[in-house]
């Protein structure tokens, strides 16, 4: 047991390291096989309209202080051609969701334990969980790509931008196998984001753009390859609000060009408003409310996400003191299994203390786990 | 670049002015005098003039009689027309001496640069990628124990096991007992075999600090949000180490490898008297405790001059692996 202090003690910490150790070596040694066969990873879509499908991901952390459930059993899926948004404050594990769908977890503590990812190429389904990383790498940036929330720092500072760029189309062979034939691509693709001197940047190095002119790079790296689903982790939140506008502006016309989905990772509610189809509400690794953007935003229905709300500034309407939800998130370390947000909620109840609440619909797409919504705990 | 380089060359002349200046001041002030030395022998010497009087002699002969400022324009007017002068101790030219002792320190140094980097970068790389992997674990131990470990001691443990106990080489000096009666490609032969064991010295001594420097580096750029970019393009993990990261890491590469220039020529001081090698190292050691100031002057200032042509081949070179120090 821990210490009560809050403090581990050092038999406790080498206990647990070296659980985590062998854990997660059994885990690397299943990941690291060889020639795995096909048949091992490919899978059928539940909804053949879905580019992803998320079930029961689990994902976690094998820290020195104990394990971290950053995400825990979240299901979700992106249709086609639409927009996902997925919203939650700070370490509730948005990105680890993404990071878990590119297989780019920080390993070998970062482990997918449980669950499927299954994403729609068109012709073959892979359920990202069990595929293996020389099959990854094809997928990654061809199929699926992924806009990083930096872009000061996302792109490598010693090489040029063109050859940055080109690099994925001739890594893939995507019909530009040619140097002069992906320059020629990379040349309209930098047009494509809007960037006007696009013969001039192709021989720039990163240093010498602006941080909205990185992102518009790392955008077209991402959409080089036409991929069925873009993942956009907090694109806009380094950026000034001009820049952010303007960002927003193209990926939703791009998107509609290359008719993609989207997965927008954000905190920012007013970007999802204007982006997204559906929403996913996350609260300490899990989906909490989920719904069309509509749904959400007209008849928020989980505490946390009333929350959320209420949080947002109002044009016109002047408040002295902005509303902020009380207390802070958890420690994610050893979390027992109860809903998280109770002694945060304000219409916390008896029931409460019980185990996480299930999931209960509210309409075909609305979903939200809590309590309140629960006909027999009302009873 | 062409007015950067030509300024910083200039502000060399004057680095190496003042430097050769506080060189001529230390050497003038050293607590052993090689004049002293031969007059007092002289004077000890039946029926000889009285140490003084020797002394204003040799003085005079060697140049010294003039105060320190006077002597070192005097020095440096014969030094900028390239007559150094000759050493005291040798009694030779010290440009020629230089050039008898020379070789085999640069060869010494250059076989350890070369094996350095050629060991430690692939090896600062795997531990680095493997980070707290058993192979990780190892390098780091062998890099931490050369680091800690005085060159002294390896050179004695080495002595003690391939010299002492297997009897493969010879505990010291740069040729065998029967080197003359070889063949030319024998001697060269005989030399080789004493040099394996300085060469281990030093690399021992050098390699982990690399091995370190290189690691550090790479951790810090596989960490960083281009390599997870490089990563979600679906690069291979081998482009990306080697492509992506590689070329970051040799921002570092570079500086050390700017420093360690000097290196080349300066001799391992410790390691040639350890296995009685007569390098410049050895040479230039046995010239300072003389208190033989043509030689020593030559050595030191020519070490300066190495310095700083290090340094600034070091800032060329950044600016040939990182395009953000480009000057235009």
């Amino acid at each position: 047991m821990a210490r009560e202090d809050g403090y581990l003690s050092g038999k406790e910490s080498r206990r647990i390291s070296k659980e985590n150790r062998k854990i997660t070596a059994a885990l690397e040694k299943k990941r690291k096989r060889k020639n795995v066969p096909e048949s091992e990873y490919l899978t059928e879509m539940k909804n053949p309209e879905n580019t992803v499908e998320f079930e029961n991901l689990r994902t976690y952390f094998y820290t020195d202080a104990g394990t971290v459930k950053s995400v825990d059993s979240v299901s979700f899926s992106v249709p086609m051609g639409k927009t996902v948004g997925v919203v939650g404050e700070s370490g509730c594990g948005k990105s680890v969701t993404s990071l878990s769908l590119m297989q780019l977890l920080q390993r070998p503590q970062g482990q997918i334990v449980d669950g499927a990812i299954r994403l729609n190429t068109g012709d073959k389904v892979y359920d990202i969980t069990k595929t293996p990383e020389t099959v990854m790498q094809h997928l990654r940036g061809n199929f699926m790509s992924m806009i990083f929330q930096e872009p000061m720092t996302s792109l490598n500072p010693v090489f040029k931008i063109g050859d940055q760029v080109d690099e994925v189309l001739l890594f893939h062979k995507s019909g530009y196998e040619t140097k002069e034939a992906a320059k020629k691509r990379t040349i309209e693709l930098l047009e494509m984001v809007g960037i006007a001197n696009s013969e001039g940047v192709y021989n720039m190095y990163p240093h010498e753009l602006s941080g909205g002119m990185r992102q518009r790079i790392v955008i077209a790296m991402a959409l080089a390859c036409s991929p069925k689903l873009i993942i956009a982790d907090e694109p806009t939140t380094a950026l000034d609000v001009t820049i952010q506008a303007q960002i927003l502006d193209l990926l939703r016309g791009l998107k509609d060009k290359i008719n993609s989905s989207i997965m927008l990772i954000t905190h920012d509610l007013g970007v999802i408003a204007e982006m997204a189809d559906y929403v996913v509400v996350m609260y300490s690794g899990r989906v909490v409310e989920a719904g069309t953007a509509k749904e959400i935003f007209s008849n928020p229905s989980h505490p946390y996400t009333i929350g959320l709300m209420a949080s947002k500034p109002v044009v016109g309407k002047h408040v002295d003191k902005l509303y902020s939800i009380p207390g802070k998130v958890p420690n994610p370390i050893n979390m027992p299994n109860y809903c998280y947000f109770r002694d945060r909620c304000d219409k916390r109840k008896g029931c409460c203390d019980g185990a996480y609440p299930g999931e209960i619909s509210l309409s075909e797409t609305h979903r939200v786990s809590c309590y309140l919504y629960d006909e027999e705990a009302r009873k | 670049m062409k007015k950067y380089i030509i300024k910083r060359l200039l502000w060399s002349v004057v680095i190496l002015f003042i430097v050769s200046f506080l060189l001529y001041i230390l050497m003038r002030s050293l607590p052993t005098s090689y004049l002293e030395q031969i007059a007092r022998q002289k004077s000890q010497q039946p029926g000889s003039k009285s140490f003084e009087e020797w002394m204003q002699q040799l003085e005079a002969t060697y140049g010294m009689d003039k105060g320190i400022v006077p002597g070192f324009f005097a020095w440096l007017g014969k030094a900028l027309r390239g007559d150094f002068g000759d050493s005291w101790k040798y009694t030779v030219p010290v440009t020629q001496k230089f050039k008898e002792v020379v070789g085999i320190s640069f060869i010494m140094s250059f076989v350890v640069m070369v094996l350095e980097f050629a060991i430690s970068v692939p090896l600062g790389i795997i531990a680095a990628t493997k980070q707290y992997s058993w192979q990780d674990n190892v390098i780091s131990i062998v890099a931490l124990a050369g680091i800690s470990l005085p060159t002294f001691f390896t050179a004695s443990l080495l002595k003690l096991v391939f010299s002492v106990k297997l009897q493969w080489f010879d505990l010291g000096g740069l040729v065998g007992r029967n080197y003359d009666i070889l063949s030319p490609s024998g001697k060269k032969m005989d030399i080789a075999l004493h040099l394996i064991l300085p060469i281990l010295t030093l690399l021992i001594a050098s390699i982990g600090a690399y091995m370190r420097y290189i690691r550090t580096n790479m951790l810090e750029v596989l960490n960083s949000d281009y390599i997870r970019t490089a990563r979600a393009k679906g690069l291979s993990e081998g482009r990306v180490i080697y492509h992506h990261a590689f070329r970051n890491t040799l921002i570092t590469l570079v500086t050390i490898w700017g420093t360690s220039l000097p290196g080349l020529f300066s001799g391992a001081m410790i390691t040639e008297q350890l296995f009685s090698i007569p390098g410049i190292g050895y040479t230039s050691y046995q010239a300072m405790i003389s208190g033989d100031i043509p030689f020593s002057m030559f050595y030191l200032v020519f070490i300066a001059v190495l310095t700083l042509i290090g340094n600034l081949l070091t800032d060329i070179l950044y600016a040939v692996v990182d395009p953000r120090v480009r000057i235009d």
